[in-house]
């Protein structure tokens, strides 16, 4: 069982398609090359919510697709949840 | 997928229904009354209350024309009975419908009165429902169904599982000569270029881009915030999206890997040819189905993630969800559960084969799940105020 999906290789957080408990070592894969990779959660993930893929300072871009889905407004750090706390639109602000 | 046959209704204008509605079709919002007394008094008819129609103008009043007329010429409605409150648009709208060939009368309830006017309403509703009920089903063309796509409530499993899924029956369908059409415009933001690099010729990506610029327009000079909590919703956001960005790319993965967009609609207008197509819509979801049943649209594809629950009065939404949650939770609500694909244990193209196969079966006649659960959203999308 995997618990968290990357769309292509270049994205930088992944998305848990299992509740993830803080703390657990993750397995995840890519879906545009189906390598497979590994992440520690930090914090709690709820399914369908996103896990930071790398250490993230504010005004920093999140990647996902390939491309940008917003602006970081408060630091992450890998293993983190991102959503609405910590990362804003870019197109509507 | 060129050799899926269904059994359909074909119409006097040779296209294909799936369904055989005799709709009772108000011009305005004061007729409804009358419409909905024809409905109870014939078995088998169905009413479309709404709540406009009256003092609207210029493109706000063509839109309207356009999607009442587009309703009652839908393929999946057999026979059309008109009230308005006047004779003048009742006509404009009796004499549109009556383009396609299909039994269509209208009445007009001024200078006779509501009770007169049901009782003559409902002998000729009553005629158009005895004959209806005779059509017989035929061996039809999978390839001849035109198809709409929108997802709603969206969540990150429906940018995984659900919108490609529907993005691979895109591909198969366009790649047969199939006719398919998406649209959400605003929900497009964020993931613009990737709807204008499927364009297939430059025309068709200039019309985009100026419909997709003028939204924009429109939100930034009407907003008064981020439009977080509108989009994305209070629900998408509980299911994970983060960002109007997000959202939209998830949402774009409806459009298939392979195929082009061969031109850009104005809200509720009839494409003129096979292919995918793009129609100038809102992101909500009643709304911009009522604008693809008038665009003469005969199934929609409606992937969700937290669970969007809604139907069209004549244009089944066959629902598809990949969130192993929602789809037990809200089994109710799901035709069809595509979950398996976050674990790899179904690819795409497999769930594009299912997906194939329910739109078969619901062509044939099965129920969806908005259909039997009674989803009947009529939904008239407004442009501005009235007069």
């Amino acid at each position: 069982m995997i618990q968290f999906l990357v769309h292509d290789p270049k994205d930088d957080v992944g998305v848990a398609v299992v509740d993830i408990e803080s703390g657990t070592q993750c397995s995840g894969r890519i879906l545009a090359n189906n390598q497979m990779v590994g992440a520690a959660a930090i914090e709690a993930i709820p399914l369908g919510h996103k896990m930071a893929l790398r250490d993230f300072a504010v005004g920093d871009t999140v990647t996902k697709y390939d491309c940008p889905i917003g602006k970081v407004v408060k630091p992450i750090k890998a293993g983190q949840w991102v959503h609405v706390h910590n990362l804003k639109t870019k197109r509507w602000a | 997928m060129a050799s899926r046959k269904i059994w359909a209704y074909r119409r006097e204008n040779g296209r294909v229904g799936i369904r055989n509605y005799v709709v009772i079709l108000p011009v305005d919002d004061i007729s409804n009354a009358a419409c909905e007394a024809v409905a109870h008094n014939i078995q088998g008819t169905l009413a479309l209350p709404h709540a406009y129609g009256r003092l609207q103008f210029g493109e706000d009043l063509e839109l309207f024309f356009r999607t009442m007329i587009g309703t009652g010429s839908n393929p999946n409605v057999a026979a059309a009975v008109v009230i308005g409150i006047e004779d003048g648009w009742t006509r404009r709208i009796v004499d549109g419908i009556g383009k396609t060939g299909k039994p269509v009368a209208g009445f007009a309830i001024e200078g006779k009165g509501q009770i007169r006017t049901v009782a003559e309403a409902s002998y000729r509703a009553k005629e158009f429902v005895q004959w209806a009920t005779e059509l017989q089903r035929a061996e039809c063309d999978f390839s001849e169904l035109y198809i709409s796509v929108k997802c709603g409530e969206s969540d990150t499993t429906t940018g995984l599982a659900s919108c490609p899924t529907v993005g691979n029956v895109i591909d198969k369908h366009c790649a047969s000569n199939g006719t398919a059409s998406f649209g959400e415009t605003t929900e497009l933001t964020g993931a613009e270029h990737i709807v204008a690099a499927k364009a297939a010729n430059d025309q068709a990506r200039k019309q985009f881009m100026v419909v997709f610029d003028d939204y924009q327009q429109l939100v930034m000079n009407q907003k008064t915030d981020d439009l977080s909590e509108s989009q994305p919703t209070k629900g998408n956001i509980a299911g994970g999206l983060t960002t109007i960005e997000e959202k939209a790319l998830g949402n774009v993965e409806k459009l298939g890997k392979k195929t082009k967009f061969v031109g850009c609609l104005k809200p509720a207008e009839a494409p003129t040819g096979r292919g995918l197509w793009f129609m100038d819509t809102s992101s909500a979801a009643a709304e911009a189905v009522t604008l693809w049943a008038a665009s003469g649209a005969v199934v929609h594809l409606f992937p969700t993630g937290q669970g969007n629950v809604i139907g069209n009065p004549i244009e089944p939404v066959i629902k598809l969800s990949g969130n192993p949650k929602t789809v037990k939770a809200m089994a109710e609500h799901i035709d069809l559960d595509v979950s398996s694909i976050l674990q790899g244990e179904m690819t795409l193209d497999q769930a594009g084969d299912a997906l194939v196969d329910m739109i078969v079966r619901t062509a044939n006649g099965r129920f969806t799940a908005a259909e039997a659960l009674g989803h009947k959203e009529f939904v008239l999308t407004k442009l501005y105020r009235s007069a």
